[in-house]
């Protein structure tokens, strides 16, 4: 990291004691000097032990919240602990370490950066209503931003101070809501949003939802979460 | 005269649980002011059911027996909506512990490590 700044990464996890261990090893080998926080959203593995062996900062939720309460307590903790920046990361492996001084530099011009896996790096693809919702939801945001975003509901993100700020007061719990309400509220309140392009790597526990049904029912709840966040107060 | 019978005591033991929940600290007041008054307002109806039938008149509808239903579901509709504001509400009060709860696990986890590694020193 070029900076003095306090940079905290945020790894939500639930029942990821398989590849959270790898993930955390591989920040602490990119980037010795920035702390890992992960957040145990109650999971019923060996999920935090195995992060507090790989060395991370663990806080543990006593029951599952879901990915978006996990996220504003790990907002709450940069908070109390008074750092600068706060990047959020996944648990399964998807997000590249190497690419988080990216997005932290790319903070000096604004106040939330987003990783984006279309914006020319990597190979990831979506098809069906899953690309339609997406291509909605970019749609819609570039406008509000005004600027081109490519992955809205990518969970690879970094935000300076007056963000950790509001998002540790209020985050949706929601699912979609965590990405597409968080990127909504920011534009809306003047901040400026940019994307900085990422290459995404297959999971390395897990799979990706990929049936039709699903994707309908994820084209659905994205554009009702959308609708939502537009008038919300 | 059977059916003025059977909604009395229903009136009735309405109050009775109310009264007795209260009384077992059950039920917080603010909750139980508003059954009250429904079951209040129940029992002269159901003692005099045609009582309504001017003021359903005077409104427009046909029968008291019709304003009465629609009312009654006006009413539940919007306890429900009520209950529902209620839980969203507890749901975020019960999700700021349960981080609160989280916060303090993990500095009591790390004064307990600073304290292991001070003693072994």
């Amino acid at each position: 990291m070029t900076s003095d700044k306090r940079v905290l990464i945020i790894i939500p996890a639930f029942n990821e004691a398989e590849s959270i261990g790898k993930v955390i090893a591989e920040v602490h080998a990119e980037l010795p000097t920035v702390d890992v926080l992960v957040v145990d959203d109650g999971s019923i593995d060996d999920t935090s032990a195995a992060a507090r062996v790989a060395g991370a900062i663990v806080t543990t939720l006593p029951y599952n919240l879901g990915v978006g309460g996990a996220r504003r307590l790990g907002y709450l903790y940069a908070l109390r602990h008074d750092y600068d920046v706060a990047v959020q990361l996944d648990a399964d492996g998807q997000h590249d370490p190497r690419n988080v001084s990216a997005l932290v530099s790319a903070l000096d011009s604004a106040d939330l950066v987003i990783g984006a896996r279309f914006a020319g790096e990597g190979d990831y693809r979506a098809r069906g209503p899953r690309w339609w919702a997406m291509s909605l939801l970019s749609f819609v945001l570039s406008k509000l931003a005004r600027t081109r975003l490519t992955d809205t509901t990518s969970g690879f993100r970094a935000c300076g101070r007056p963000l950790i700020e509001g998002y540790a007061r209020w985050l949706p719990v929601e699912y979609l809501g965590d990405t597409i309400d968080t990127t909504v509220w920011a534009a809306r309140n003047g901040y400026t949003v940019r994307q900085v392009p990422v290459a995404m790597r297959a999971r390395m526990a897990g799979t990706p939802s990929a049936s039709p049904i699903k994707a309908t029912m994820y084209l659905l709840r994205a554009m009702i979460t959308l609708l939502l966040a537009l008038v919300r107060k | 005269m059977k059916l003025t019978i059977l909604t009395v005591v229903v009136g009735v033991l309405l109050l009775v649980v109310i009264f007795e929940l209260l009384r077992r600290r059950q039920l917080r007041e603010k909750y139980a002011v508003l059954w009250i008054v429904v079951g209040i307002g129940v029992i002269p109806l159901s003692l005099f059911p045609r009582g309504l039938d001017v003021v359903a008149k005077l409104i427009g509808v046909a029968s008291g027996a019709s304003l009465v239903l629609f009312l009654g579901i006006l009413l539940l509709l919007l306890i429900c909506t009520h209950l529902s504001w209620e839980v969203s509400r507890l749901e975020e009060e019960t999700r700021t512990l349960a981080e609160e709860v989280a916060l303090i696990r993990t500095r009591l986890a790390e004064l307990d490590s600073r304290e292991l590694s001070h003693d072994e020193r």
